[in-house]
């Protein structure tokens, strides 16, 4: 039964990492039908951007909750700027052409973040190491912070995972919120469902679209800060098999659909842990990809996903 | 003679190789005048209400509200002048409620006065939005979501009304109310400019009428001129 819940507490944990990571994926899918490859090099960036704040702030000597804060809202800054540029002048003067030079371009933007990020002499070690590729720095702790224990019995829940878990799921409700309940959500639905409509309603749809990139950025840079904390090896190719995983619980919990990414994350989170806990830890990678096999026969519109008649 | 509200000159648009529209020209002269466009399936009439509020980039020609030109300006610019467009097949957010699709149309304004007001005068030509007001309005029926088409397009206090078929595949009641509301709407001194296959109904109303053959303007007149040509008779009225 210890077992069980360890494995449930390690699945949520990986879950709102893909969850928020999803986000990103489905809502730009929302709005402009494009499938952001480059999603999941921007997590990469978050990552690094991390990285370099906290060196420049010295946590790891003395971590403190301001410099954690701080950790998280750079970061946050930073991949919202950049998925701002990237909308900007990658994606909108390819907006009106076909769908599949958005997305040819998108796999472009990913492979310059992966291999910029490489550079060495600026962001990587001035000797190149041998084999040359991309190499893993260690991400100092921001969330060392002293908090207090939490008594739990025989399960281990490490207290970044807590942090991580709150951070997250309070990043999920606040986006819901936005969604559901503000104005700029409702015009990012309106948009969604038709742009050209929604540019006859007085919706500025550029700046809509804008501001879904950089939410998404934003919270991939959480997901990115949250993992780093409690996973320190960060690379440049590291958000390769994330992005991949959470394409896929966007996928599978209805693309363009935002309850459906966390839902779809998190099942995706429990899978993988329940997998590798009973069955073969070899097999965590592969169940993401049986999933999306399953719900691409089964219900290809996703778990949330509709089509929509047209009324006469 | 002052400046005309509307005036579209020489209006050329292409969609790839076919020449849509063929240098349309004309004009809405006035604040509460009906001007109605009437022609066969692809003469061009969409394309030229589309061209109007920039939802399509025409090749060539002019578009002028009060005397300015907005040809360039896109599409959320044009509405902010005080053009509302209901465009072909109602553009009705099925994802959202009918609350939030007549928020929607009153985006751009901040007094929640005057919003309030024009809430209640939705619900009081159109007393059905009123019940289904927090139902998504994809559950609504064809002819609630044309009502609520033409509700959300005046919740912006528009000068010009552009409607794009707002009778097609409806009961002949939900026509009626329609129509009603339309000419109600136009004596309270907002134009329209109005497409419609209904051609009889439509020139009933309208003080001046245009017909479109292949993108080009072959007939114009006044509503009762039109309705008593022995070619439109002939060609849109079915005789």
């Amino acid at each position: 039964m210890t077992e069980f819940l360890q494995h449930l507490v390690n699945g949520v944990s990986v879950g709102t990492i893909y969850a928020l990571i999803a986000l990103g994926y489905t809502m730009v899918y929302g709005v402009l039908k494009l499938i952001n490859f480059a999603h999941g090099d921007v997590y990469m960036v978050g990552a690094f951007s991390g990285f370099y704040i906290s060196h420049a702030l010295g946590v790891e000597k003395e971590p403190t909750l301001a410099k954690a804060l701080a950790v998280f809202v750079g970061s946050m800054m930073i991949c919202g700027v950049l998925v701002f540029l990237m909308e900007r002048f990658a994606y909108r003067p390819l907006r009106h052409r076909a769908r599949l030079t958005a997305l040819i371009t998108a796999i472009g933007v990913s492979l310059f973040l992966e291999y910029f990020m490489q550079l060495s002499g600026w962001f990587g070690p001035a000797s190149a190491p041998f084999p040359p590729g991309p190499t893993p720095r260690f991400f100092p702790q921001p969330m060392s912070f002293e908090t207090p224990d939490l008594p739990l019995g025989e399960l281990s829940i490490q207290k970044v995972d807590v942090i991580s878990f709150l951070v997250a799921v309070g990043f999920m409700l606040a986006l819901q919120w936005v969604v559901y309940r503000t104005r700029f959500g409702t015009s990012m639905r309106a948009v969604s469902f038709d742009s050209q409509v929604a540019g006859l309603m007085g919706i500025n749809v550029n700046r809509i679209i804008s501001g879904t990139f950089i939410i998404g950025g934003v919270l991939a840079a959480v997901a990115a800060i949250l993992v780093a904390s409690s996973r320190p090896s960060i690379n440049p190719l590291m958000g390769l098999m994330p992005g991949i995983k959470a394409f896929v619980a966007a996928v599978f919990g209805g693309i363009g659909n935002v309850p459906g990414a966390m839902v779809g994350g998190l099942v995706l989170g429990l899978a993988e842990e329940y997998v590798a806990g009973y069955l073969l830890s070899s097999y965590r990678d592969g169940i993401a990809f049986a999933l999306l096999i399953v719900v691409l026969l089964v219900k290809p519109a996703g778990l949330f996903g509709t089509f929509r008649p047209e009324k006469v | 003679m002052s400046e005309p509200l509307l005036t579209v000159k020489d209006l050329h648009v292409h969609y790839g190789g076919i020449h849509a529209l063929r240098g349309i020209s004309l004009e809405v002269p006035a604040a509460g005048q009906v001007v109605a466009l009437i022609g066969a399936n692809g003469a061009g009439k969409t394309t030229t209400l589309r061209a109007i509020t920039r939802m399509l980039k025409p090749t060539s020609g002019t578009v002028a509200f009060q005397g300015s030109e907005i040809t360039r300006l896109q599409s959320h610019e044009i509405v902010a002048l005080g053009v509302a467009h209901a465009p072909e097949g109602r553009g009705i957010f099925l994802n959202l409620t009918v609350k939030e699709n007549l928020d929607l149309g009153a985006f751009l304004r901040s007094d929640a006065d005057g919003i309030a007001q024009d809430l209640e005068r939705s619900f009081t030509l159109f007393p059905i939005l009123k019940e289904r007001f927090h139902q998504l309005s994809g559950t609504l029926s064809g002819g609630e979501q044309q009502m609520l088409a033409v509700a959300r397009a005046l919740m912006c206090r528009p000068k010009l009304l552009l409607l794009d078929e707002p009778s097609l595949g409806l009961a002949p009641q939900v026509v009626e109310r329609i129509f009603q509301v339309l000419r109600e709407v136009s004596a309270a001194g907002v134009a329209l400019l109005l497409v419609e296959q209904n051609a009889h109904k439509a020139l009933q109303i309208a003080h001046r009428g245009y017909v479109l053959e292949t993108g080009e303007v072959v007939m114009q007149g006044t509503g009762k001129e039109l309705l008593a040509s022995p070619e439109v008779r002939k060609a849109y009225l079915g005789e």
